[in-house]
């Protein structure tokens, strides 16, 4: 089972918790805003990820079961 | 597959055969069975597959398999709504109003034999502004016929991105014409949080044509990979700007031809509307309507717009209003694309005013490259894709543009607001 991690961009409001947390997922762009270069989360880094989407302080991170469809 | 198929399949026009050529008088009742034949009432499963097999695909710009839409919401087995995207919001886009304003029971034949194989409880008609001879059309068309599902038509207001399936949705069920955080896709939970289907008007009369006459007459126009015709709206520098139907592959210098050609040389044309590409004059005699074609230029149809831009006209200054439109246009939801997509639109400007140069440019492209899939919906992505589109083609002329004093400015393609030329003081 591979994880995958989304921004929610309607929810997300640039705090750049995700960046600190997570620099191995995450970088900002211009204006603060996340850039995920790669969007499988390997599997030393889920739980890390999983504190990340809870600290979001706008619950922007979203963690999802990638899925063959 | 019809004894009474009137329409020959190998001839255009097929969907606008039906058109009133006096006028825009909408076809009634008998004049449209007159031309199209009647409706035959197929199964679910024979119509998804007779759909499947004609190949036909969404006309709204997307260019997804109806088929597996069809499918999808037909699994699910408890559909809510058929919704027929009428928003047409692309400014330079006819083709839709034109088919609900004079063909609406082609639509509507559509959109009822749909709602049937996804065994939908109502078809929805969602219009834009400006769309009032088709509302009318419509309107008298539903007073027409006697359909086993109720149909209504819901006015929303204008805006680029207020035609997008989930924006649709959204404002269907109440809330405010801005597209949404997808997954759920409308197919899973859409209008009233029912599954939904939502399509394309010019999706859904092909569809009626197909339940008519079958996927082995659909597919005796087109190409093997993109069966049957398309409804391709024209504007610019050609004599006859309008809808034509042609079938996928045609050379698009014929499409001009139909046009009543050029009024005067062109420099380029922007395929697929304001998230599409522009080909140059010289590249473009090497250019065929069809997906595989524009895909191997990196174009793509889109929901079939083409904008022919003469000699006359500045490249980059209408690529640069046209950028600037894009970034008003932004639902403001998403900070990638309320940001990014105002900062091309400057540094663009700048560099076509030639107060910008090296540095700034790759920071432009840049951006470009960095925003398409963060922001809910495609805006943003589709407005990087017209930035790099427009610096690859010219780019090269930025630095003699800004040496010479362009005297053209920008004419305002449809919809875009004429910005008043910065002069360049050196």
């Amino acid at each position: 089972m591979t994880l995958r991690v989304r921004i929610n961009p309607i929810a997300c409001d640039a705090h750049g918790l995700c960046v600190e947390m997570l620099p191995e997922l995450f970088r900002l762009d211009d204006w603060g805003y996340p850039i995920i270069d790669a969007p499988e989360v390997p599997a030393e880094l889920e739980s890390l990820a999983a504190m990340a989407a809870d600290a979001c302080p706008t619950l922007a991170i979203v963690i999802e079961e990638l899925t063959l469809n | 597959m019809s004894a009474t198929a009137q329409l020959a399949g190998g001839s255009l026009p097929r969907l606008l055969a039906g058109i009133d050529p006096n006028g825009r008088q909408a076809a009634g009742p008998v004049e449209h069975e007159r031309v199209y034949g009647p409706m035959p009432q197929l199964s679910p499963g024979r119509l998804i597959e007779e759909v499947r097999q004609a190949g036909l695909r969404g006309r709204g710009g997307a260019d997804f398999p109806t088929a597996r839409k069809l499918f999808a919401v037909a699994e699910r087995r408890n559909a809510g709504a058929v919704v027929v995207n009428g928003s047409e919001t692309e400014p330079a886009s006819q083709k839709d109003r034109l088919l609900m304003a004079a063909l609406p029971h082609l639509v509507l034949d559509g959109a009822v034999a749909a709602a049937q194989a996804v065994k939908a409880q109502e078809v929805i008609v969602k219009l834009g502004p400006d769309s009032r001879s088709a509302i009318r059309a419509l309107e008298r068309a539903i007073g027409e016929r006697s359909d086993g599902v109720p149909i209504q038509l819901v006015e929303g207001p204008g805006g680029y991105v207020t035609g997008e399936e989930s924006a649709v949705v959204h404002y269907l069920n109440g809330g405010a014409a801005l597209p949404t955080f997808v997954p759920p896709r409308p197919y899973e939970r859409g209008y009233r949080g029912r599954p939904t289907l939502i399509q394309n008007p010019e999706t859904l009369a092909q569809l009626a044509l197909i339940s008519r006459y079958g996927a082995r007459w659909f597919r005796e126009l087109g190409t093997s990979a993109d069966p049957g015709t398309v409804l391709a709206t024209i504007s610019g520098a050609v004599a006859s700007p309008g809808v034509y139907e042609l079938a996928f592959g045609t050379p698009l210098r014929d499409l001009v031809d139909a046009a009543g050609g050029p009024t005067e040389p062109i420099q380029a044309f922007l395929i697929g509307g304001y998230f599409g590409t522009w080909t140059t004059w010289r590249a473009s005699g090497e250019l065929e309507l069809a997906r595989e074609g524009l895909a191997a230029a990196g174009q793509a149809l889109g929901s079939g717009v083409l904008i022919a831009l003469g000699e006359s006209a500045c490249a980059l200054h209408e690529s640069a209003a046209l950028t600037r439109y894009l970034a008003r246009e932004s639902a403001g939801q998403c900070g990638p694309c309320v940001h990014g997509l105002a900062a091309m639109a400057d540094t663009f400007s700048a560099l076509v005013d030639g107060v910008a140069h090296r540095a700034e440019r790759e920071r432009l492209l840049r951006w470009a490259v960095e925003l398409p899939g963060r922001g809910a919906c495609h805006h943003p992505n589709g407005a990087a894709r017209f930035v790099r589109s427009s610096l690859q083609t010219f780019g090269n002329q930025l630095e003699q543009h800004a040496r010479s004093g362009c005297r053209a400015g920008a004419t305002g393609l449809p919809g875009v607001e004429t910005p008043t030329v910065r002069r360049v003081r050196r």
